[in-house]
């Protein structure tokens, strides 16, 4: 019974941090229509800066505001310069463009930071917490994990729902030629989603470090999970993302724990084929659909 | 018949014939059967075929693939550059009878069929006299028939699979100890001085590990053994965490965990391990516990909590000196010559495993002679190998049916955050199969003003 | 070959000045009509050609002569899928790596020649194909690409788990093929290889001429329509999944021999990233496209070495500097070219057919095209 919670709190810990990736995942593809596989490299730099600056003396809330706001930054210049181009055209060039993204940003990283493995703090305590008799697999970290996370998603669909700026991107996104008519700065929105993603990304970046070591290739999992998350919830929903999150990182847990670890990546690809093939378009989606 | 009906036969019938076509092709190259894999023709060791390419009046040029670029890089991809800098310094002292060596290092990631496409590049663009100090094993795996059938030495394989000791593999030597061969040695020490004591493995689920745990087997009783776990060393599996596994651990009530884990999942299972407040014994191979390396990835852990302190008392094994031990004149030669040759380069067990590689090769080509040929660097470590000048605290076992290097170790104990490592017992030889017994010749010493 | 709409005869329009320059035999030359023929003559074309360069080259030059071979045959079967689907597919790789794997185990437990082998691993691959392409033609766009990527990690950990019939982590040892005389394995390998892919680029080329062929632009180009004309979409995604894995299951059998081993750790995502970036370099949709990808692939990373190493710096720098290049390399072509090699070859066709006085017909010239729509330009 103990291992079935240990791995539960471990699979929703986990999932938390998928659910964050998700939700960056989610924001560009409202905004732009596109999946952003550089999402996780974009962090890994973000994280990067943070940790330097961490280990010259600087205070830790200090590092972690630098990181956002180099998340917008980046966002906003990679979508810009190197996304703008091809945004129209064949779907594919955009893919290929940010994988050519994620290629040079790790390459970079490790010219500047080393190819070497570092640790980044935990502000909070990363033991576990005693309740009565037991301690928990959940720390105080895990605690703050949880409500940075939630805060985002809640602020994410307040976005997206209850303000002008929200209805802007999101007309953006769907039919940019009306919504130039109407007088909206197209382009700008475009940028914006990218730069917001940025800083969830980077936000992702900073929550996951402490857990897993960084190197200028500790975010590739991380995105092809917070990918995997988004697909299962619906890439048009935050919620999804977060649900999608948090089922992929119990599914990683319990396949891990109880099949063993080979099997793990299995399990979430048998979960992932399961939920598309009863909901193509992942569960929190409205679906349309053109029957014939 | 339609138009669309001819068209379609006419189409069938092309079809067949290319396919028909091909198949009398094909059948006619079936000369170029395969026989089934897994070589082992007995190896009969003939000179070898271009016996001098690479060798020039005044150039040695050799090569290897290793990991710069990926996830198994960090760490791993200081080695290299830490041999290159002996070999450098080689050459600034007159080289070997006149010859500089030239070291082509191409980065394969440790992605076996890059492996299989840059030894290729090497061999038959480079044109390299050996392979020394190619790392990995599935790497390696996968170009050691390629290496044999092209007659070209793979010296000092930076990996302690049991698989370089095969008399199928006649030119192929490897360098650090076995992994089995460590197992044993760590099991002893279980068995001798933590008897009584539930033990758990964390193991790495390939060769690396398995072959480590048949180590331990032959030593440690299974009915002692109450939990063996493992991971698999994918970046996805280890994004997961070993928290798992560490519960798994804890709930079997194991005191004692031997790991056969690399250095980031050595740090990655000691933080879960925290995560729960689970504490037992660490007794961790030599590949995985690198103080430096461990230091650096706890020392953060935790809001304002040294991290390093989860490293007071891990028990771990070392075949080459102490890092820390700043009386060894080996170690001062050889931390001056990285730091002339190789600035920047962290002082750690992945740069001394490195520079003693390269130190060692350079001996071997010492021995071989002025004449160097392939053949006469392959006998001479096998006539030399075991009387070469060695920095290690055990001996080579290099010989004409041996081709390892280290076979033994000694235990130490991590104190002061990894800071002091204390060495406990004596220095304990073995082979795979053999008894354990102690090495009672003295440490050797480097010549005078060695480094300088 | 015409694009479908232009007629096939070139002298209807032009300067006729122009025409005068040259012999008139010249202007009549063209490919035979009918697929099947016009197929064989550029591959046997295609053939001498780089049998010809095959023997004059050294040895590590035939190497990856042969490794560009089966990356176009595995970046071929990718452009089919995409051209069928629109889509994106992360899981080449996979597939490939089933393959490789149906061929080696041919290879390791029985005798059976090596052709033998590589059709059993075609077979597998393209099964393989059908049993994910029944749950996949359900998907479009990103949940499409979720999947594949996906199976792309997920299924290498199949031989691991089952590692008593897959060898593990070690994997299958495969001998290479023994030459005939004096000649040299790697161009032996070469011609193997090379023979192998033409075959399979030939019955590609047919089946896009072929009603599938016409199927599969059909449903890319409105599924809606298709369906209402009787199509059946799920076996249309179906069977260009089976014949897409079908081509990579020869690419893994022809890389296993290639390399002498199938290893796990060979077939990682980066392999399936890699072959879609290959595809859209090349020109995505064309088979000659799949041909320059392939080389780009192959020497891009050697080319980027040695311009890093020229700098000399420490071995890990220079190692990540070249990845750079890699990186960059990727975007700004996508950008200044975004519609690959083969788009920016037939628009430099078409303004030299132009500049020379003649119209559309050398323009029309592209190998084998497998699918027109959307990459002749932004």
């Amino acid at each position: 019974m103990q291992r079935f919670v240990d791995l539960t709190l471990n699979g929703v810990t986990y999932g938390m941090i998928y659910a964050v990736f998700a939700l960056a995942i989610v924001l560009i593809w409202r905004a732009t229509r596109i999946v952003n596989f550089a999402q996780g490299a974009q962090a890994m730099v973000t994280t990067y800066i943070a940790a330097t600056l961490v280990e010259h003396q600087a205070n830790y809330w200090l590092a972690v505001v630098v990181a956002l706001a180099s998340g917008l930054v980046i966002g906003g210049v990679i979508e810009r310069v190197i996304v703008r181009p091809v945004e129209k055209g064949p779907v594919l060039n955009p893919v290929i463009v940010t994988l050519g993204t994620l290629v040079a940003l790790e390459a970079l990283a490790g010219i500047i930071w080393g190819g070497g493995l570092r640790s980044f703090p935990a502000y909070f305590s990363q033991i576990g917490v005693v309740v009565g008799k037991h301690r928990l697999a959940f720390s105080h970290f895990d605690i703050y994990v949880l409500v940075a996370i939630v805060s985002v998603m809640v602020l994410l669909v307040l976005l997206f729902r209850f303000t002008p700026l929200g209805l802007r991107m999101r007309a953006s996104a769907f039919a940019p030629e009306v919504a130039r008519l109407l007088g909206v700065r197209v382009g700008r929105m475009l940028t914006l989603g990218w730069a917001l993603a940025g800083v969830v990304g980077a936000l992702a970046g900073v929550l996951v470090a402490p857990k897993l070591l960084l190197s200028p290739n500790f975010m590739d999992a991380v995105f092809i999970y917070g990918f995997t998350a988004a697909v299962i919830g619906g890439l048009d929903s935050p919620l999804g993302a977060v649900v999608g999150g948090l089922a992929t990182g119990l599914a990683l847990s319990y396949v891990g724990g109880y099949l063993g670890s080979t099997l793990e990546a299995l399990g979430a690809l048998a979960m992932l084929m399961v939920v598309l093939m009863l909901r193509p378009q992942g569960v929190f989606t409205r679906v349309t659909s053109r029957e014939v | 018949m339609t138009t669309a009906k001819r068209t379609g036969i006419r189409r069938l019938a092309g079809t067949v014939a290319v396919l028909a076509a091909a198949a009398i092709v094909a059948a006619a190259c079936s000369s170029s059967t395969n026989n089934a894999g897994g070589s082992s023709n007995g190896g009969t060791v003939a000179a070898l075929p271009n016996n001098t390419q690479g060798v020039t009046s005044s150039t040695i040029t050799i090569g290897a693939t290793t990991p710069q670029t990926g996830p198994a890089a960090p760490g791993y991809s200081e080695i290299a550059p830490a041999t290159n800098a002996y070999f450098k310094y080689a050459n600034d002292h007159g080289g070997i009878f006149g010859r500089k060596i030239n070291y082509v290092v191409y980065d394969d990631a440790y992605d076996p069929s890059k492996t299989a496409t840059l030894t290729r590049q090497l061999v038959l663009q480079n044109n390299i006299f050996a392979d020394v100090e190619p790392l990995g094993t599935p790497t390696v795996l996968q170009v050691k028939d390629f290496l044999k059938t092209e007659g070209v030495p793979a010296v000092y394989v930076a990996s302690g699979c049991n698989c370089w000791n095969d008399p199928a593999l006649p030119y192929t030597f490897g360098w650090q100890p076995p992994y089995t061969d460590e197992g044993k040695i760590l099991g002893q020490y279980v068995t001798q001085h933590l008897s009584g004591q539930k033990v758990g493995y964390l193991y790495q689920d390939d060769e690396f590990g398995q072959d480590g745990v048949k180590g331990l087997d032959q030593q440690i009783s299974g009915s002692n053994v109450v939990s063996r776990q493992t991971y698999t060393a994918t970046p996805q599996a280890l994004a997961a965490g070993l928290g798992s596994q560490m519960s798994a651990l804890k709930s079997a009530g194991a005191q004692v965990v031997v790991m056969y884990t690399i250095p980031a999942a050595t740090a990655l299972a000691m933080l879960a391990a925290a995560t729960i407040g689970y504490h037992p014994q660490w007794v961790i191979s030599s590949v995985g516990s690198d103080p430096p390396t461990l230091t650096g990835l706890l020392g953060s852990f935790s809001h304002g909590a040294a991290g390093a302190t989860l490293l007071n008392g891990v028990i771990s094994e070392a075949y080459l000196p102490p890092l820390t031990d700043a009386a060894n004149p080996w170690i001062v030669g050889f931390k001056k010559i990285l730091s002339t040759y190789d600035p920047g380069a962290p002082w750690d067990g992945n740069t001394e495993y490195g520079v003693v590689l390269g130190y060692t090769f350079v001996q071997a080509l010492q021995a071989a002679g002025h004449n160097l040929t392939r053949s006469a660097l392959v006998s001479a470590i096998e006539q030399h190998g075991s009387t070469f000048l060695n920095p290690g605290l055990v001996p080579f076992t290099f010989s004409k049916s041996n081709h390892y290097g280290y076979q033994g170790g000694q235990m130490v104990q991590l104190e002061n955050g990894g800071q002091t490592i204390n060495t406990l017992g004596g220095r304990l030889v073995a082979t795979i199969n053999g008894p354990i017994t102690t090495e009672t010749a003295p440490l050797s010493t480097p010549p005078a003003n060695f480094g300088s | 070959m015409a694009l479908p709409g232009t007629t096939g005869s070139a002298g209807t329009s032009g300067p006729a000045g122009a025409r005068g320059r040259m012999p008139a035999w010249v202007w009549k030359l063209r490919l035979p009509r009918q697929p099947m023929i016009r197929h064989l003559v550029l591959a046997v074309a295609g053939g001498a050609v780089l049998f010809g360069i095959t023997s004059a080259v050294g040895s590590y030059d035939d190497y990856q002569v042969a490794q560009i071979g089966f990356t176009a045959v595995a970046i071929a079967g990718l452009s089919l899928l995409t051209g069928a689907n629109g889509q994106i597919s992360l899981g080449q790789g996979a597939f490939i790596m089933v393959g490789a794997y149906g061929a080696g185990m041919v290879l390791v437990h029985t005798g059976l020649p090596v052709f033998v082998a590589l059709i059993v691993g075609v077979a597998v691959s393209a099964a393989a194909g059908v049993v994910i392409g029944l749950p996949a033609s359900r998907l479009r766009g990103p949940y499409l690409a979720g999947m594949t990527l996906a199976l792309a990690i997920g299924l290498p950990a199949l031989p691991l788990k089952y590692s008593s019939t897959f060898a593990g982590e070690q994997g299958l040892s495969i001998n290479p093929l023994q030459p005939p005389g004096t000649v040299d394995p790697q161009r032996w390998l070469a011609w193997y290889v090379l023979l192998a892919v033409l075959i399979m680029l030939v019955l590609m080329g047919n089946l896009m001429r072929s009603r599938f062929g016409r199927a599969f632009k059909a449903v890319r180009d409105d599924e809606v329509a298709a369906a209402l004309s009787g199509i059946s979409v799920m076996r249309t995604h179906v069977l260009a999944f089976a014949v897409s894995a079908g081509a990579a299951g020869l690419a893994g059998g022809l890389r296993g021999l290639a390399t002498g081993g199938v290893v796990p750790d060979a077939f990682s995502v980066a392999l399936s990233i890699s072959l879609l970036a290959g595809m859209v370099l090349g020109g995505t949709g064309s088979l000659l496209g799949a041909w320059w990808g392939a080389a780009i692939l192959v020497y891009a990373p050697q080319w980027a070495t040695s311009v890093a190493n020229s700098l000399h710096l420490r071995q890990g720098q220079g190692s990540n500097l070249a990845l750079l290049f890699y990186g960059v390399v990727l975007v700004v072509v996508v950008l200044l070219v975004p519609s690959g090699v083969q788009g920016a070859l037939r628009k430099l066709a078409g303004w030299l057919a132009q500049f020379a006085g003649q119209p559309s017909q050398l323009a029309g010239v592209s190998t084998g095209t497998v699918v027109h729509k959307g990459e002749e330009g932004p």
